[in-house]
């Protein structure tokens, strides 16, 4: 499509955004990435406790089960968040692009059997809105003229030991990390270890956790690409799994997988930390459109 | 391998005693399903004086809100759910005979002694295998608030449903020993998150 100052825009439909996050949902909640799946098979070389063990054999067992018989990893198919990535040379045809996205979760969630979690009025009547939407939807605009989808069937489980604390500026390093351990150490059992974690560290409140929540779409192993968070990132993964909690909290050296921070720059007063916890049954999957 | 220890439902006084923290336990018979709706209505239930839909006598209730079953299909996916959601719950389910409960994650204190001063037991099936946990469900029936959905009570038929024995009839805390054991920091423990999840 030509722009009248000239520009190219291209046109993407918004029955192209539904059919695929219909089929991400599906796909996310039915096959475990395989970088999640390769670390839980190296936490197994690692891990010192026999009843760890154990219970991580049968999480991969389930992941086996779920891939070849097309059953949910998780009963919890969780709140539907996408993430898209609209690229500012594209033009959404055909709709509304976050009414795409709800159409695309309510067909995904129907035809693929998933469960439907979400209660319409949070602190009312919790009636069950009856398929699974609205999702909660974040949209950035990016250079580019493609859509990047990417879609996290949250569990409720893990997503409800998420904190925030705003820290005196002075603090540092040691803040995040004492904060980080305690969240996972008072969460035990709750968000299903082993985990990944996610932290935003400054920007504001909501910044903070929207990065940590956007951290959690990172590969197993992938590093933040400046050096300095990269080492505290290797700091808090070895803090944590110094705590003990162990698969499923019965004990153990497997506390989490890995963990993921973001960073942004942050007012003079301030030093926002977030946490953001994502179960083992770390579903995520992507696309570009 | 762990030896595992099958128990046929209901539970018996003397099958709790024999059953210790970290023992693997396998559920044959007969258990019944419920979470955070299905659980204000059965208190709401018991305040009125009114009878429940279900005998809690010996009984054992999964924690669990179950994916929708396939065409043909018994149930879909169907794991446990955080069970410290249901501690503000669980007393008078006791008190009404309940004797074992399966879920994931640790309980409060309070929960902890009540199933002490109960005779029962709570264990955790793992967490996020929801599929596996599938193939050991026989049969699934609705047995009361059909309008709760995933959260209505279902009596399901189950065998060899595995789990592992976190709080048993003695006090003994599954989760606060292996953190003991297994912990190489220096950081005080700090108390369990008492609610949410």
């Amino acid at each position: 499509m030509e722009h009248p100052n000239g520009t190219h825009m291209r046109e993407i439909t918004a029955d192209q955004i539904t059919e695929t996050v219909a089929r991400l949902a599906v796909e996310a909640t039915h096959f475990l990435p395989e970088d999640v799946e390769g670390a839980i098979r190296g936490a197994k070389q690692t891990e010192r406790s026999p009843l760890a063990v154990q219970i991580i054999d049968e999480i991969l067992e389930n992941a086996e089960i779920a891939r070849t018989k097309m059953l949910p990893l998780c009963q919890d198919t969780g709140t539907a968040v996408v993430m898209l990535d609209i690229g500012q040379d594209v033009h959404i045809s055909g709709g509304y692009v976050i009414d795409a996205v709800n159409e695309g979760i309510r067909r995904g969630y129907g035809e693929g059997y998933l469960r439907k979690s979400i209660a319409a009025r949070p602190f009312s009547a919790r009636t069950n809105t009856g398929d699974n939407t609205p999702g909660v939807i974040h949209t950035e605009i990016v250079p580019g003229d493609k859509v990047h989808i990417s879609f996290m069937p949250k569990g409720g489980g893990c997503e409800n030991m998420s904190r925030y604390q705003n820290f005196l500026p002075g603090m540092g390093k040691q803040a995040v990390i004492d904060f980080v351990c305690e969240t996972v150490d008072m969460s035990g059992g709750n968000p299903c270890p082993p985990l990944v974690i996610g932290v935003g560290v400054g920007g504001t409140a909501e910044k903070a956790m929207t990065m940590a929540k956007h951290s959690l779409f990172r590969k197993i192993g992938q590093r933040n690409e400046d050096p300095e968070v990269a080492e505290l990132e290797g700091e808090l993964l070895k803090a944590v799994n110094e705590l003990g909690v162990g698969p499923q909290a019965v004990g153990g050296s497997t506390t989490a997988l890995d963990v993921f921070v973001e960073t942004y720059p942050t007012h003079i007063t301030a030093l926002p930390v977030a946490v953001n916890i994502q179960c083992h049954s770390a579903r995520t999957k992507q696309a570009v459109i | 391998m762990a030896e595992t220890v099958n128990l046929t439902t209901p539970l018996t006084d003397e099958v709790i005693d024999g059953l210790s923290i970290g023992t693997h336990v396998a559920f044959s018979g007969v258990i019944y399903t419920a979470r955070d709706a299905a659980h204000k209505r059965l208190i709401e239930l018991v305040k009125n004086g009114q009878e429940l839909p279900i005998d809690l006598r010996g009984q054992v209730i999964y924690y669990v809100g179950p994916t929708p079953p396939r065409e043909g299909a018994v149930i879909g996916s169907a794991g446990p759910t955080t069970a410290m959601r249901l501690d503000p719950y669980t007393v008078p389910m006791l008190e009404l005979g309940l004797k074992g409960i399966i879920g994931k994650g640790g309980r409060g204190p309070a929960i902890r002694q009540a199933i002490k001063d109960h005779h029962a037991v709570y264990c955790i099936a793992v967490g996020g295998t929801g599929a596996l946990l599938n193939r050991h469900i026989k049969s699934a029936e609705v047995v009361a608030f059909e309008d709760l959905g995933t959260e209505a009570i279902r009596r399901l038929e189950v065998e060899g449903f595995p789990a592992i024995v976190v709080n048993d009839c003695r006090g003994n805390d599954l989760l606060e020993a292996g953190k003991k054991e297994y912990r190489t920091s220096s950081r005080p423990i700090p108390a369990v998150q008492s609610l949410g999840g």
